[in-house]
């Protein structure tokens, strides 16, 4: 592969194009600040454009890796590194959806980024090659540098653009995450110095690693991973995050950072160490739905509705452990799913939430009430989105969740109908918070003088969340194609581990 | 020694030769240099280390020896060399400007800067104990005068008593080791010492007595716990300039004597000096990065943090003793020598920048809104603190990324552990810095000096491009371990 067939292949472009946007922001006038934003929005929709691209030419009836780039790297005194890109149904939906809510994100910021505008893009842009680059990354030395790099504009976007107690919130979310990652920095020297490769489909195929070892590299990865989720009882550092971000920041966090976690274990540890995976299954689940119904509890307690969205992060994201960790397709693929459901739904109340803040710069849930009558087309919207969230029939979260609740309830592995039961439960305790909170803010009389003169959604507003809305009717009412692009890859990817774990187990 | 033969000697080391007759000689001409004209001392400096590095370069693939076996060129000195003459240039663009600040502009000052560079660089060649004690004391006795370079001020002054007194003491230590290892063996050549191992007829525990006496000796240098009493004061009452120097070039030094003593002469003692070197390496690494955490002033937190750092460089050494390792490990130092040099530069030219006359501007707090009036310097200054960190795509995190490994190969796993736990302790005050620039507000005022700018920005690119196409170092490095053996 020489160069220029590298720079013009498809997953080096749609994960690097938003370098050119930085470039060119890098030598603009920081004053100049439409410019910057249209700058970074074409940027974004040009690398929305090249995923779309991706997405024609990838087969979904093959199940492996495509569109591979590999490219020796650092191969020296025993490295073996390489620079592995490819694509497979895992991922292509987690990389179309970053590159979907990064415009919607960026077209956010428009009134609410007025301060350092120029840097905000930077960040902005630089975060996107970071998490576009993890879902693709298949050199575990590659998707560190990926994965460790995604910390620092994102540190940067909370700290310097958050709320006023941002400082404290961006120190903890780095700390956290970095504890994690440090430990599977560990895993991933190991795994490279004893099998002799940090390619991921050459230990798929090749590594062979005692069962008592893949139990200390699991939970060594697990770290990394469960941290960023985040599953519960390490989550304390999302609602900090959460709430300082700007809301952009938040979106993103939600959208995307956090699935960075759940692919994590979806592509590492059920991969990886399958045996650890079968064995280790029913703890995860029990974490699973603790965070589901402690998340939904706390949930339920909160005044700030930010607050009220981070938390149900922490619900919503339990679902999704819960079906990667069934292992069998149905979970796995309601997981994935739920993956996007989790980035379109949460990122969409983030910015229903960002908006309200940006006209009232509060977010206390009583501050509000009978928003209804003074902004009806946002009221809405939010209540779709509020429905989706919830997992209305018809809407895409019911999909997600329900072929999740499927998967648990037939899982082999997990052999606990309790656990899908359990979960079930959370289903209905996020309709009591979000209905309460909905009735809360948006039924009733207006009872406060401040909303009274609140202006509905302009055009720029709509336009940010419609395609949000299209999406969670199309996934409800018609999610096959949305299937079909996992499928191949999911059911190879449970027959390896069935096939691994079966040599495993007595 | 005919005189054919003498030449023969110095033709083999003529980059040392060059470097210490042109400070010589610039000793000399400075004397006919006018006062206001201290530029062309600079200048004349500048040029001689760079034909020095000229002919280092040259001397790629040689492998031989000088002086009957007392010195070795090699690829693992030339490594050194060319690091060492590439500090020395950095801290001559890091200091013409800064003197003028402080009002100590004198000749004098880069001629002792030269000859501390070639006492590093005669530590990089030496195989021989006498050698090693004399380039150490080459190397330290100038830095002595430096620390106090800025006399009248008191802790300038106090810095330079403080390193010269326990600065004495090492080298005391470092001779004690030599004589006593001479008594055990016979010997003070590197290899004769080996030979004289072998054979069998060795007092082993008088051995180990003066190994250690030489590592503690050696520690001082590197400033390893807890040999490291004095960096703190010495650090941040000497010149900053002349910090940043000492910062890099004595731990390169140190280093280089460390490694090529313990893997050459002393494999035999890896039994009892794994465990001692595991140790110093941890509390080093501890001890460093949680100090570092309590400090406001930035040339303090650099201080400890350079301990810290130092730490990181000697897990390199604790699988010194494993054959198929240690290539490996050696590199690995090898890489983070040079990834230490491009952090430490890059932060001391920002320091330098900032710093204003009785030593104001060197508060943490006084970085406050760097990132919104010079964001370049604010931008040079995070890559550095990142790097610092170990995040990528920086060139600190290859060189950690190295330097686990090694000691993850080596079956060191707790040691990585602990390597890895401090590392996220130090995030939080390397962050720190970040946090003033980018998140507080404040009024700082930099001094406008393009040398300065220039090591800034050379130091900063390097860091990540290096960081991301690390191929060609890795590969240097690895050769220069190779040919240490």
């Amino acid at each position: 592969m020489d160069f220029l067939d590298f720079l013009l292949h498809p997953l080096t472009l749609v994960t690097f194009f938003p370098l050119m946007g930085v470039l060119i922001i890098l030598f603009m006038d920081k004053e100049n600040k439409t410019a910057i934003r249209w700058t970074a929005l074409i940027t974004s929709l040009i690398t929305f454009g090249i995923s779309l691209w991706v997405l024609m030419l990838f087969n979904p009836a093959n199940p492996d890796l495509q569109m591979v780039v590999d490219i020796p790297w650092i191969e020296v005194a025993g490295w073996e590194i390489t620079y592995l890109m490819g694509i497979d149904g895992l991922s292509i939906l987690l990389v179309l959806l970053t590159t979907f809510l990064t415009p919607i994100s960026i077209l956010s910021t428009w009134t609410a980024v007025e301060e350092r505008v120029k840097e905000f893009m930077i960040f902005f842009l630089l975060l996107e090659i970071g998490m576009v680059g993890v879902f693709l990354s298949l050199d575990l030395f590659l998707f560190y540098v990926f994965w460790e790099f995604t910390l620092v504009p994102m540190y940067f976007l909370i700290g310097v653009w958050g709320g006023p107690n941002r400082v404290y919130a961006a120190v903890k979310f780095f700390l956290y995450t970095m504890a994690g990652s440090i430990l599977m920095l560990l895993a991933i020297l190991w795994l490279g110095i004893s099998q002799g490769t940090f390619s991921v489909p050459e230990l798929v195929a090749t590594a062979s690693i005692p069962g008592n070892i893949q139990i200390w590299l699991f939970l060594a990865f697990a770290a990394a991973f469960a941290i960023k989720v985040p599953m519960w009882p390490l989550h304390s550092w999302l609602p900090d995050a959460h709430v300082e971000a700007p809301t952009a920041g938040s979106v993103i966090l939600a959208g995307v950072l956090l699935k960075m976690g759940t692919y994590g274990f979806l592509r590492f540890n059920l991969s990886l160490f399958p045996e650890a995976s079968v064995k280790l299954a029913p703890w995860i689940a029990v974490l699973a739905v603790i965070g589901i119904l402690y998340g939904a509890m706390v949930s339920y307690a909160q005044k700030d509705v930010k607050m009220l969205v981070a938390y149900s992060s922490v619900s919503h994201l339990g679902f999704v452990m819960l079906g990667l960790f069934a292992i069998n397709s149905q979970g796995i693929e309601g997981g994935i799913l739920q993956m996007i459901n989790h980035g379109i739904s949460t990122g969409a109340l983030f910015l229903v939430v960002g908006m309200i803040y940006e006209r009232r710069h509060t977010r206390d849930m009583d501050a509000f009430g009978g928003l209804w009558k003074v902004m009806p087309v946002y009221a809405a919207m939010t209540l779709i989105v509020v429905l989706s969230s919830m997992g209305l029939p018809g809407l895409n979260g019911f999909v997600g969740e329900f072929t999740i609740l499927l998967g648990a309830f037939g899982s082999k592995v997990l052999n606990n109908p309790w656990f899908a039961a359990l979960a079930a439960v959370g289903v209905i305790l996020a309709a009591v918070y979000l209905l309460y909170m909905f009735n809360k803010m948006f039924m009733g009389p207006v009872d406060k003088d401040e909303n009274r003169r609140l202006f509905d959604l302009n055009l720029r507003e709509i336009v940010t969340l419609v395609p949000l809305l299209i999406l969670i009717f199309w996934i409800g009412l018609y999610p096959s194609p949305f299937f079909n692009l996992m499928e191949a890859s999911v059911t190879k990817l449970v027959e390896s581990i069935q096939v691994a774990a079966m040599a495993g187990l007595p | 020694m005919t005189l054919g033969e003498l030449t023969a000697n110095l033709i083999k080391i003529l980059p040392l030769c060059i470097v210490i007759v042109w400070a010589c000689v610039i000793l000399l001409v400075d004397l006919f240099i006018p006062k206001e004209r201290k530029a062309w001392t600079a200048i004349l400096s500048a040029i001689g280390l760079l034909v020095a590095m000229g002919f280092s370069i040259a001397q790629t693939g040689v492998d031989t020896e000088a002086f009957g076996g007392m010195l070795v060129v090699d690829g693992f000195s030339q490594f050194l060399t060319i690091l060492v003459l590439s500090t020395g240039l950095a801290a001559v663009m890091l200091s013409y400007d800064y003197l003028n600040r402080l009002g100590i502009q004198r000749g004098e000052y880069y001629v002792l800067l030269m000859f501390s560079i070639s006492g590093i660089m005669l530590m990089a060649m030496a195989a021989d104990l006498i050698v090693i004690f004399l380039a150490l004391e080459l190397l330290s006795i100038p830095l002595y005068v430096l620390a106090g370079f800025a006399r009248p001020r008191t802790d300038s002054e106090e810095a330079a008593i403080k390193y010269f007194l326990l600065g004495a003491f090492a080298s005391g230590f470092l001779v004690y080791g030599v004589a006593i290892v001479f008594g055990a063996t016979g010997y003070t050549g590197l290899t004769d010492i080996l030979q004289s191992i072998q054979g069998g007829s060795v007092d082993m525990s008088l051995l180990a007595i003066g190994a250690a006496l030489i590592l503690v000796g050696l520690g001082f240098k590197v400033a390893a716990v807890p040999f490291h009493m004095w960096t703190p004061d010495v650090y941040q009452g000497a010149p900053s300039s002349v910090t940043a120097f000492m910062a890099v070039g004595a731990k390169v030094g140190g280093f280089a004597a460390l490694m090529r003593i313990f893997v050459t002469s002393f494999g035999v003692l890896a039994m009892d000096f794994t465990a001692v070197l595991w140790g110093l390496a941890a509390l080093t690494m501890i001890l460093g990065n949680v100090v570092a955490i309590a400090q406001k002033n930035i040339k303090r937190m650099l201080a400890y943090s350079s301990i810290a750092q130092a730490g990181y460089i000697l897990m390199a050494l604790v699988p010194y003793g494993q054959k198929d390792v240690i290539v490996d490990a050696i590199a690995a130092a090898l890489l983070y020598l040079i990834a230490y040099a491009f952090m430490s530069f890059a932060a001391w030219a920002v320091v330098i920048t900032l710093e204003k006359a009785e030593g104001e501007g060197l508060q943490l707090s006084d970085y406050a809104g760097l990132g919104r009036k010079y964001p370049v310097l604010a931008a040079i200054m995070t890559v550095s603190m990142l790097s610092f960190t170990g995040i990528p795509p920086t060139l600190g995190f290859i060189g950690k990324f190295y330097l686990f490994r090694s000691v993850v190969e080596g079956g060191f796993i707790w040691l990585a552990i602990i390597g890895v736990l401090t590392s996220l302790v130090s995030a939080y005050y390397y962050l720190r810095v970040v946090i003033y620039m980018y998140m507080q507000d404040g009024e700082p005022v930099a001094q406008r000096d393009n040398w300065v700018y220039l090591t800034a920005a050379v130091t900063g690119v390097g860091m990540i491009v290096l960081g991301i196409f690390s191929l060609p170092l890795l590969k240097w490095a690895y050769q220069a371990a190779i040919s240490a053996f």
